[in-house]
Parts: structure tokens; sequence; C-alpha cells
């Protein structure tokens, strides 16, 4: 598979199939949203959804908008390899909340494309009490990126 | 507030997937403020299977 390909996927250049109708040639928005211990959400997960997510003081449902300044890059490593990744470009925060149920997960997800789910992310459980919730990313390298597409 | 009547307790989380600390400060017993910060260290990979060759 070419490298290249694996990056344009990652900001719709192609299509095999039918495509919603994208208004701008922007960056969509992405937004971050953190659910309880109680809730499943994982990879059979297709958009965002409130059941379950945290709820509390300071946090409005639908979470926080991801820091998105850094396009996808696509790297390849050799003839048969190569890595598409993409990052946040800043840590998501939610800055002085309290939500007491415990909570050790987030969604990433498209909120400009019907809210449809990006990924998940899990985490020791948390309480936050009239305090910050700061997920700091990884780097934003071929082997740590937060979302990956490897032929590695 | 006297910033001396709090007690503070600290942690770390450091394993394969994480990397978290955590504050907490208390007041006559009475969780206060507790913030959390997390790094995540493993990120979300899908492996793409080779298309077959062309012969």
């Amino acid at each position: 598979m070419c490298t290249s390909f694996m990056g344009e996927l990652m900001t719709a250049t192609h299509n095999f199939g039918a495509s919603p109708i994208r208004a701008a040639t922007t960056a969509d928005t992405f937004k971050a949203a953190l659910y309880l211990t109680s809730a499943t959400v994982n990879a059979s997960t297709t958009a965002y959804s409130s059941t379950n997510e945290v709820t509390g003081t300071g946090y409005t449902a639908g979470g926080v908008t991801v820091t998105n300044a850094t396009a996808p890059i696509a790297a390849n490593s050799s003839a048969t390899a190569g890595v598409a990744y993409w990052t946040p470009s800043a840590s998501i925060t939610y800055t002085t909340v309290t939500l007491s149920t415990a909570f050790d997960c987030v969604l990433i997800y498209n909120s400009t494309q019907s809210n449809k789910a990006v990924s998940v992310h899990t985490f020791g459980s948390q309480t936050i009490t009239a305090g910050t919730f700061t997920l700091t990313m990884p780097s934003n390298t071929t082997s740590t990126a937060l979302l990956r597409l490897s032929t590695t | 507030m006297d910033d001396s009547l709090l007690e503070k307790k600290e942690g770390v989380v450091d394993n394969d997937n994480e990397n978290t600390t955590w504050v907490e400060y208390w007041l006559e017993g009475e969780l206060v403020h507790r913030s959390a910060h997390v790094t995540l260290k493993k990120p979300t990979t899908y492996l793409a299977a080779e298309a077959a060759s062309i012969t």
C-alpha cells in the first residue's frame, strides 16, 4: 500500500464509495468527550453519544474542542512500509471542573461530520474536584503519534 | 482561607499505557480540590494489510 494513500485517507482525498458532502476544504473540527467507567466505548463505537458521558460542574456535554494545528504526515520508511500519523497539537484540557463519578476514557470524534467517532483512549479511572483534568498528547512521531495508519 | 490548613496529597501512576500525576487538597477531612494530568503513551494504530501484488 502506498504510504501517501494512507496520509490522504486522513485528509479525505480518496472516495471509494458514497461520501459525505464536505462543506469546506479546511480541516474538520474534532472534539474530545469523557466517559464514565460504566460506559462501553470501544472500537465498535461509531459516533459520539451522551450516554454515560461524564457530567458535572464546568463540563459541557460533548466535551472540548481538540486543537488541530498540525496536518497528518505520511512517512515512508522503505519500499514496502510506511506510516501516516496525526496527533492533536496541544493537550486536551478540562479546566475548573468537578467530575465526581469516576471516568476512564476519552472519545475523539468529528463534530463537523455528524459526530462520527475517531478513536478511544483509556486511562486509569479519575475523579476531579474543583480542578483541572489534562490529557497530554504523545509526541507526534512515526512511532508515538496518537493516531497511526501503518504498514510496518 | 489560611492555606496552612490544607493537607496536600500527591500521586503518580506510571505504566505502559499512561503516566499520570494527581494532586489533592484536603480541608478538615474534606476533599476540596483534585486535579489529574494524564500523558497517553500508547498510540491507536491500524496496521494496514498489504494489497495483493499485481503480476
